[in-house]
């Protein structure tokens, strides 16, 4: 648990949420515009930030 | 009515918390080991950690009736024997000349520096042991170790004997799978009464629909569906009841094992070479619509991704659940360290709140691999459409 270990860590966490962050922002607007859409833009919305998470843990375990 | 003793029961619950942690610092004020017993708690929850984590040889169902199992290796030829009969044996470090380390049985009134003493397991009837994991055919006195330069010991005179042995991990996958068999079993034979299910099959029939309707035709298309649901409807339940078996407090780890989630990923990657038509490799190989130098920057990347998406699955499964082991775990272990009523209730509250979210981790986590195993299916046996 050294310190460039940590450092790179919390910058991991910061891209990652920045990534979901934005794709979960636009799928808000996305449902508020067409509201009967909700289901299929939900299903994408977690389909994105599962694969943003999978790369955020991927390099989580590197570092 | 129901409003007010669910108050009242909240309002108890609080008032027992209360008094029983004023009680606790009392009797903190009493003895003065604080410290000492601060210092090793830390330790103490890393190796609760650790154990739930690990692979382990024994079944522990609770704290004291331990299930010893078979431990099968492969020493020219099988041998099968119990992990019962294995003994925990301290050991001294001797350091040799030229950094060789062996080790001499700890007698009873040596007092030895904790980073000097080890232990290792030895079976009593023959002559195996288990040393930090690994099966060696030799007892610790024929065992030698070596210091490299990085200051970590090394075992030269052994290696591992090839461990195919029933462990936790594996009797609990066996377990899973037979009670998956037998309810699905259940939900197909009861089909031939008529076309609604009875018993526990009428649970299962929405969630296989649901990933006939959501997962399989939209990604895979009407033609082929039908060839690849079997193994997709079998992906996405035993993830699933696994992910919830590790959250029971019997310590399973079964997605938390690297090996699980590489064999998932791997039986997916082999699924989709071996199906694939010949658009998926005109895709990869020779891909339409560029112009032709982009083409042979664009086959090496399209080859590696072919082996980093299933390589993705698996750390992706793989991460998720064992980073949510140990939060969860850490966690209720912070909750011992709470002085205060306030704390205790926040470490409780969180707990709380994490393991419902980990319940709901555990059914996201099957349900994107299972869906991007089909979006790959669907990438194998995609038809032609004429690029524009």
């Amino acid at each position: 648990m050294t310190i460039p270990n940590i450092v790179g860590a919390g910058l991991i966490v910061i891209g990652a949420g920045l990534g979901i962050g934005k794709i979960g922002g636009s799928a808000m607007d996305a449902i508020a515009r067409q509201p009967e859409a909700t289901s299929k833009i939900q299903t994408a919305m977690i389909i994105a930030a599962a694969l943003i998470e999978g790369i955020g843990f991927a390099a989580l375990f590197a570092a | 009515m129901r409003r007010k003793v669910s108050l009242l029961a909240l309002l108890f619950t609080l008032l027992i918390g209360s008094v029983a942690s004023a009680h606790d610092d009392h009797s903190h004020a009493g003895e003065h080991n604080e410290a000492h017993t601060q210092k090793d708690t830390p330790e103490k929850v890393k190796g609760f950690i650790k154990h739930h984590l690990k692979d382990a040889h024994y079944f522990e169902l609770f704290h004291g009736a331990k299930m010893p199992l078979p431990i099968i290796v492969w020493d020219e030829g099988i041998k099968v024997f119990s992990s019962g009969d294995f003994k925990k044996v301290e050991v001294k470090e001797v350091r040799g000349a030229d950094s060789t380390i062996t080790f001499e049985k700890l007698g009873a009134t040596d007092t030895v520096a904790k980073d000097a003493k080890d232990y290792l397991y030895e079976s009593v009837n023959a002559n195996y042991s288990i040393f930090h994991g690994k099966i060696l055919d030799a007892k610790h006195a024929d065992l030698q170790l070596k210091l490299n330069k990085e200051g970590k010991k090394k075992l030269i005179s052994h290696s591992a004997l090839i461990d195919f042995s029933v462990t936790k991990t594996v009797l609990m996958t066996f377990i899973i799978c037979v009670l998956l068999f037998l309810a699905f079993r259940g939900l197909s034979t009861s089909y031939r009464k008529g076309p609604i299910p009875s018993g526990f099959g009428r649970l299962l029939e929405p969630l296989v629909l649901f990933i006939r309707d959501d997962i399989a035709i939209p990604n895979i298309g009407e033609k082929h569906y039908k060839k690849y649901m079997s193994y997709l409807l079998t992906v996405f339940f035993f993830i699933w009841f696994v992910n919830l078996a590790g959250m029971t407090p019997l310590g399973i780890n079964i997605t938390g094992n690297i090996a699980i989630t590489l064999s998932l990923a791997l039986i997916t990657y082999l699924i989709t070479q071996f199906t694939a038509n010949k658009n998926y490799w005109g895709h990869i190989f020779w891909m339409p619509g560029v112009p032709v130098p982009m083409k042979f920057v664009l086959m090496p990347i399209e080859l590696l991704g072919t082996i980093i998406k299933p390589f993705s699955l698996m750390i992706r499964l793989y991460a998720n659940i064992t980073a949510g082991h140990v939060v969860l775990m850490s966690l209720i272990g912070l909750v011992f360290f709470a002085t205060n009523l306030f704390s205790f209730g926040a470490f409780f509250g969180l707990t709380l709140f994490l393991g419902v979210i980990e319940l709901l981790v555990a059914f996201l986590q099957a349900y994107i691999f299972t869906m991007l195993t089909a979006l790959y299916f669907g990438a194998a046996v995609e038809d032609h459409h004429d690029e524009h």
